[in-house]
């Protein structure tokens, strides 16, 4: 460990760590544009300049190592001018003009103006401008502001590994862009707007709307899909204006999907704000009263045998733990979580769980994806794997469709004959997993949504017991999910023969009464005649063919628990109130309990809680991954040939949120064009 | 910038320069191919009438493995890759001091009055095409220009606007100085080393 002096305070610090980290590792905050610790080293804009001793010129701590027995001044007045000249060289051909750009306020330019910028100008020549760039709908770009530190060009190739970005022409005539003009295909790309120190980058659905010291920030959790990636809810008043990433380093790292981050304007549209009932054949704005009434009228003496339900993609624990007892109390057991028709087992944990969770894949040395596309079933994953990827030694292959995973991953077939090789140790990369320490499988919702399912969950489970995949310290067995529910629906037990036999039973009229939770992914023509009761935010789907609605609250909405595709319980916070009628989710059911006369046995939100946990102590780590244990899983069988599909057509739009996003419609018109356009030589 | 330009759909190698990129692969290590990408581009552009369409690089990316963007940074990195259709004679007067205390003016002059172009600009009929270069190393016989491969040297008014005549008629004129000198030798005689001058001869 190398012993260096900063600003007179001896400190020991790991080797290979540069300046700029050692001064850190003491509270000395260096100034930086550049630097991004998740990129690699550019060390182009100087502004982390420093003096060494012995050193004739001032040294970029950003890009040197530290040495043993070095001498770093960070706060003599020579580092002071140093920092200044940086700063007045790097505003020589900025436009100055924070009062009408959006990063205003957010800006580490600006900040760092205020610490070591001059006063006024002594740059009388010409500015440098630069003719704007087009990005896509998702960013907008004002490129003279830029200052070429290529951190979103870093971003792009590096992280995204969609290497888009790049900065073409030389000196003076030097532009950052795509240099082709055309919308970015990443589904990552949003994070460089928050990697742009400037306002070069910034969200074009955010324009103009708000600064950021207007802002109420509340700490929650993505529900877009079911990697739970940590976000921060920026509102005004009683909208949601945008969505950031929080740091985790276990999930999300950093970084958030585009559409975590840019759907949130469906939030503001389709959005149900009254219950309604259906009258003559039409949906009528009604009263909760009404509403509760109208359900009482059909439920109420049923035979509970008759009674159905069915949770959607979105919804929280806490309300599916409301909907299973008020199921049960009503005399049915028929509620079901896994909509989309998926052969999930239930029966133990380590089923159904990505076991070895997403920090964990970065252990992994050997990956199998089967049936699964995470590129846009769990964008944030996928990073994860091409960051394993990078670094060196790791083989993947997948059975399923021929996808660009941004990372090499050979495709081995296109389904379950190439599984049943894998299966029989027959196949070529058999040898590869078997030789792998720590070897991982992903299995997707593709492979398992199929009739055959439980047959290739019980092969998969072979394959990994075979290969060595678990073992004491080691679980490489991943399910992937697309739904922020399901785990937390399989944690509480919802389920039942499946969402194939309630729709059956509502066809032949076996059930007559269906509860729809944000249940939307399901085909609603096979609902026959059956009352559908839908709970939920969105206009969607499920609403249209519903017979009593009961508005209910977005994840933004609500305190709620969600439980993650590792099994990590996590839970999302209140950011704006729901909007008109609408209610927290478990408070409707409860509500709703009461007026049929079969009172649910928890008052506030702590009493609903500890319901969760008596039904499953695994509710009561808060922000804590718990392993599943193991069990024998799955139903071997016959498998139906053919090969995997992943669920996810289009990425921009998978749940009613995203499909209410104006901007997510805008990002499919943006994409579709460019497949017109494509020459097919882009892969 | 060239994304103005009409852009051919496609771009591929004439057989002739297939074999040639074999030979020019070659001269890298196994696994360092994308280190070919800039005789690739310079094949690609003397193919294409000396100018490079988008669909060239990306061809070039898809041969040397490189993403398209990274061939989009090379190719508007050198000046001497065109992004834009160029003249059949692409003229590349140097202007730097040497040259201009040697008279480039009067050169750039002459071309301009010519041929009716500025800078930057092509001929209608497309036979020139005129650019100001930075020193071009031959200063030692400036004042200079380069037209496409060749360099011209020692040029005035009256050498420089034959050279335009020979090109306007189809014809190709001998490279190096356009007066009595011989290379870089002094006009005239040798005004040193004249005594070593048998031994360099042997
Ligand atoms: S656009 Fe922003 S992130 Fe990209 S190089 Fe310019 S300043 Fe850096
Ligand atoms: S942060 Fe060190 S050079 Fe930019
Ligand atoms: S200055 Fe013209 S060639 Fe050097």
């Amino acid at each position: 460990m190398p012993k260096l002096t900063i600003d007179g305070i001896e400190v020991d610090v790991e080797a290979g760590l540069t300046v700029l980290q050692a001064c850190e590792s003491i509270g000395i905050e260096i100034p930086r544009f550049c630097y991004h610790e998740r990129l690699t080293i550019a060390g182009n804009c100087r502004m982390c300049l420093v003096e060494m001793e012995r050193a004739p010129k001032p040294v970029a701590s950003c890009a040197m190592p530290v040495g043993e027995g070095m001498v770093i001044t960070t706060n003599s007045p020579a580092v002071k001018k140093m920092r200044q000249g940086v700063m007045e060289l790097l505003l020589i051909n900025h436009p100055l003009d924070c009062p009408i750009c959006d990063q205003g306020g957010e800006c580490d330019l600006q900040d760092q103006a205020v610490g070591y910028g001059l006063d006024r100008s002594r740059f009388m020549e010409d500015k440098r401008s630069v003719k704007d760039k087009t990005f896509g709908p998702l960013i907008r770009a004002m490129m003279t502001r830029c200052i070429h530190c290529t951190r979103c060009i870093r971003f792009s190739t590096e992280i995204a590994g969609v290497p888009e970005m790049g900065a073409t022409g030389r000196g003076e005539h030097m532009e950052v862009g795509t240099y082709i003009e055309k919308a970015l295909t990443s589904e990552l790309s949003g994070n460089m707007i928050d990697l742009c120190p400037v306002g070069a980058l910034t969200s074009n659905p955010y324009a103009f709307n708000a600064r950021p010291w207007e802002l109420k920030k509340t700490e929650s959790i993505d529900v877009m899909d079911a990697v739970g990636a940590a976000i921060r809810v920026d509102t005004k008043g009683p909208e949601v204006m945008r969505v950031l990433p929080r740091l985790n380093e276990d999930v999300n790292e950093e970084w958030i999907s585009d559409k975590t981050r840019f759907a949130c304007d469906g939030l503001k549209r389709q959005r149900l704000d009254t219950p309604y009932v259906r009258r003559d054949g039409k949906l009528e704005a009604a009263s909760w009263d009404e509403a509760f009434a109208a359900i009482s009228a059909k439920v109420k003496d049923m035979d509970g045998s008759k009674f159905a339900a069915i949770v959607g993609d979105m919804a929280c624990a806490e309300s599916m733990t409301a909907l299973k007892d008020l199921t049960e109390a009503l005399g049915s057991r028929n509620i079901e979580c896994r909509q989309d028709g998926a052969k999930l087992d239930a029966s133990c944990r380590g089923a159904y769980l990505f076991n070895s969770t997403i920090a964990g894949i970065e252990e992994a040395d050997a990956c199998l994806i089967i049936g699964s596309n995470p590129r846009v079933e769990a964008p944030i994953i996928n990073a994860r794997l091409r960051k394993r990827y990078l670094m060196g030694g790791f083989p993947a292959a997948m059975i399923g469709e021929n996808v660009d995973l941004t990372f090499s991953c050979e495709n081995l077939g296109a389904g379950t004959d190439t599984l049943k090789e894998i299966a029989a140790g027959k196949h070529a990369f058999s040898k590869i997993l078997k030789k792998a320490e720590r070897p991982m499988l992903i299995l997707g919702q593709g492979a398992l949504m199929r009739s055959d399912g439980a047959a290739v969950l019980a092969m998969a489970r072979q394959i990994a017991e075979d290969n060595g995949m678990i073992s004491d310290d080691w679980n490489g067995f991943n399910v992937l999910h697309t739904a922020a529910a399901r785990v937390g629906g399989l944690d509480l037990g919802l389920v039942s023969g499946g969402v194939d036999s309630i729709l059956d039973g509502c066809s032949s009229g076996a059930i007559d009464t269906v509860y729809l939770l944000g249940a939307d992914e399901i085909d609603t023509d096979k609902l026959g005649n059956a009352f559908v009761i839908y709970q939920g935010h969105h206009g969607d789907v499920g609403a249209h063919r519903a017979d009593v609605i009961l508005p209910g609250a977005a994840y933004t909405e609500k305190n709620a628990t969600y439980v993650n595709t590792e099994g990590r319980v996590q839970r999302a916070r209140l950011a704006v109130f729901p909007i008109g009628e609408a209610r927290e989710d478990w408070t409707i059911i409860r509500a709703l309990s009461g007026v049929l006369g079969l009172t649910l046995p928890y008052d506030n939100l702590d009493q609903v809680r500890q319901r969760m946990l008596d039904i499953n102590p695994v509710f009561g780590g808060d922000d804590q991954q718990t392993g599943g244990a193991w069990g024998d899983f799955g139903k071997a069988g016959s498998l139906d040939g053919g090969g995997f599909a992943s669920p996810i057509i289009n990425f921009h739009m998978t749940d009613p949120i995203s499909r209410a996003s104006e901007t997510m419609a805008q990002c499919v018109e943006a994409l579709l064009g460019e497949d017109k356009g494509k020459t097919g030589t882009d892969g | 910038m060239s994304t103005t330009v009409e852009q051919p759909a496609d771009f591929k190698f004439s057989a002739e320069n297939k074999k040639k990129l074999k030979g020019i692969f070659a001269k890298y290590p196994k696994g360092r191919e994308a280190s070919a990408v800039m005789p690739l581009l310079d094949l690609a552009q003397r193919q294409h009438q000396g100018w490079l369409p988008r669909a060239a690089m990306d061809h070039v990316a898809e041969l040397v493995g490189l993403a398209p963007m990274r061939v989009y940074e090379v190719a508007t990195f050198y000046t001497m890759y065109n992004l834009a259709p160029i003249g059949e004679n692409h003229l590349q007067v140097c202007t730097n001091l040497p040259c201009w205390l040697r008279g480039s003016d009067e050169v750039m002059g002459t071309c301009k009055k010519k041929l009716g172009i500025d800078v930057g600009e092509t001929t209608e009929d497309g036979k020139f095409s005129l650019s100001e270069m930075e020193c071009l190393g031959a200063c030692v016989n400036a004042p200079m220009m380069q037209i496409n491969d060749d360099y011209y040297e020692d040029l005035d008014e009256a050498s420089t606007a034959a050279l335009l005549d020979t090109l306007q008629s189809g014809g190709t004129p001998t490279p190096g100085p356009q007066n009595s000198r011989k290379g870089c030798e002094p006009e005239g005689e040798l005004t040193s080393l004249k005594d070593s001058k048998g031994k360099a001869d042997a």
